[in-house]
């Protein structure tokens, strides 16, 4: 189904209809104090040649994409994008496709979101993937609340330092005004969570882990998972980079109850932090709690394959404050794209992709070692790491970004412990002389 | 949907305002839905169901029925603890539709039997829908 906007003659003759002279006078019955008084501060309309030149300027602004080698991740990354996903993209019947209040009607949405939940659940290891939720982080939130719902009368929930701190923060939004308390559990000295408190704390529904975890570390998952499961409480995983799992075991194989995290990486531009896609996946048990949407397939009255919005009757717009969640809505085009970047690499393409970025980093690992620089945590990590420096980076940092070389994240910001410390990120996209020229910058 | 005069109204049991009925054995209630509320769900296609060993409190929601159209709490009509739980309706639950009398939903030991007289009789429960 295509989204075309009205014209004037159309908003005439529905006025005319509906016997009103103008869209002010049909929107009258919104209380004055709502409205918007007079005209809105916009720029005048631009001509398609202005406009064009308009953006490019702005883009310029940006400079991330194109200009400058960027070695920070952190929750975004660079990956190269297969050309058949703008190809594709571009198609007006992807594009522009949205679901409409009866969403049967419009059965290649829908058919487009349930390809998506299969290859999540695939990805992830999980029985059910539902049609996605706006980021990573509100998927994490929206994780932690489904395991106070599964919980019952338990009322805290735990979360990893190591869990990207925008979405503890995004986590603490979200339960601030409730009486759920959201707990962080601490890291041992090799940068991975330490359960070790677990017991002493009572009433707890729910423990999230990321994996890899900010600091680019493959937690012990399955490890985890079984301290977290021999306490009776739901074990959460929560990811930022899903390309992972091309190489490591899936949140599924490591016991994980709910899985979620951000899919950006999945053909998504990084684009000045957005769009973003929050994947979700969680065990068949728990159906019935999980938030948002859920496309199912089915057959038709006369045995045809069909595609329906499943569940739905627990969705707001029908159960009203008692919905299972407020998420109505999914991320419908990034999750085109993701399922197009899922089966355009095919699993033995992802695995091969994830082999790449391992050893591009462990090279960068390796170089930075021989030239005097410290890896801060000794575990095992996928396309990030945590470097700290003989002498202060700053100067450094600041020559390489002269050359247009983005040397990694300092993490004094998210971490004051770690001041000094800088979370590096290497993908598939930086070539060995970009990670040559840094090391060899650290020698100096 | 059912006109008044199509519903069934069982006999001998104890109704709520919410459509449950109750019913006495020995030292324990079992409690289901009424044919009108059946009636009203549609085709049921989930019931969640408590934990055995449970508690509630009178008013309680203990579950919930979910029909193609709605989902809809169940309120536990007397304060008490789940003994059990009716297995049947996980793979079944279109047996509340085809008989929601026989078809009981959770059997509790009430905290206080005596909360079951403030129940409606059958012929109360007829007037309330008759409205």
């Amino acid at each position: 189904m295509r989204y075309l906007p009205h014209t004037d003659q159309e908003i005439r003759e529905m006025l005319d209809v509906v016997g009103r002279k103008s869209l002010d006078e049909l929107f009258c019955s919104v209380p004055d104090g709502c409205r918007y008084e007079g005209t809105m501060a916009l720029p005048e309309p631009l001509n398609e040649w202005s406009l064009t030149e308009r953006f490019s300027d702005l883009a310029e602004a940006m400079a991330v994409n194109h200009k400058y080698k960027v070695l920070i991740g952190a929750g975004s990354y660079h990956h190269n994008i297969p050309v058949t996903i703008g190809s594709l993209m571009s198609r007006s019947e992807f594009l522009t496709a949205y679901t409409p209040y009866q969403p049967e009607m419009a059965q290649g949405t829908l058919q487009g979101i349930y390809e998506y939940q299969t290859l999540t659940a695939r990805l992830l290891g999980m029985d059910v993937a539902n049609a996605s939720i706006y980021d990573g982080a509100s998927a994490l939130a929206e994780a932690l609340l489904m395991g106070l719902r599964i919980g019952k009368k338990k009322t805290k929930v735990a979360v990893s330092k190591a869990v990207h701190p925008h979405y503890r923060d995004v986590a603490k939004t979200y339960l601030d005004p409730t009486d759920y308390e959201l707990i962080e559990l601490p890291l041992d000295k090799n940068g991975r969570t330490d359960l070790s408190g677990l017991a002493g704390i009572e009433g707890l529904a729910a423990v999230a882990i990321q994996s890899p975890n900010f600091f680019g570390i493959i937690e012990d998952l399955t490890a985890l998972g079984q301290t977290i499961h021999d306490n009776g409480t739901l074990f959460i995983t929560c990811f930022t980079e899903p390309l992972a799992y091309g190489l490591t075991k899936n949140p599924g194989e490591c016991g994980a109850d709910i899985a979620c995290g951000e899919g950006q990486s999945f053909g998504i531009e990084r684009s000045f932090g957005g769009a973003a896609l929050g994947m979700f996946a969680c065990l068949d048990q728990f159906t019935r709690n999980m938030p948002g949407r859920l496309v199912g397939e089915t057959t038709d009255l006369e045995g045809k394959r069909g595609f329906v919005l499943t569940l739905s009757t627990r969705e707001q717009h029908i159960r009203r404050e008692k919905a299972t969640s407020n998420i109505c809505s999914n991320q419908g085009i990034c999750t085109l794209i993701a399922a197009m970047y899922m089966s355009s690499l095919g699993g033995s393409g992802l695995r091969e992709l994830a082999k790449l970025n391992y050893d591009k980093s462990e090279y960068f690992k390796a170089q930075l070692k021989k030239n005097g620089a410290r890896i801060t945590f000794d575990s095992p990590t996928f396309n990030e790491f945590v470097v700290e420096f003989k002498e202060d980076f700053q100067p450094i940092y600041a020559r390489l970004l002269e050359k247009k070389i983005v040397a990694g994240l300092e993490l004094g910001k998210y971490y004051p412990e770690l001041a000094g410390k800088y979370l590096f990120c290497v993908t598939e996209t930086i070539a060995k002389e970009v990670m040559d020229m840094v090391a060899g910058e650290v020698k100096l | 949907m059912k006109e008044l005069s199509e519903l069934i109204f069982k006999e001998g049991l104890r109704y709520t305002n919410d459509h449950e009925w109750v019913t006495e054995e020995g030292d324990t209630l079992k409690i289901g839905v009424s044919d009108y509320a059946q009636d009203q769900m549609g085709d049921i296609v989930y019931v969640e169901l408590p934990d055995v060993g449970t508690t509630f409190q009178k008013g309680e929601e203990f579950g919930t029925l979910e029909s193609v159209k709605a989902v809809s709490e169940l309120y536990l009509p007397i304060s008490g603890e789940v003994v059990a739980v009716n297995d049947d309706l996980g793979d079944s639950p279109e047996l509340i539709n085809q008989d929601p009398y026989t078809n009981w939903i959770i059997e509790i030991k009430p905290s206080d039997p005596g909360e079951l007289d403030q129940l409606l009789t059958v012929a109360d429960y007829r007037e309330l829908l008759r409205g």
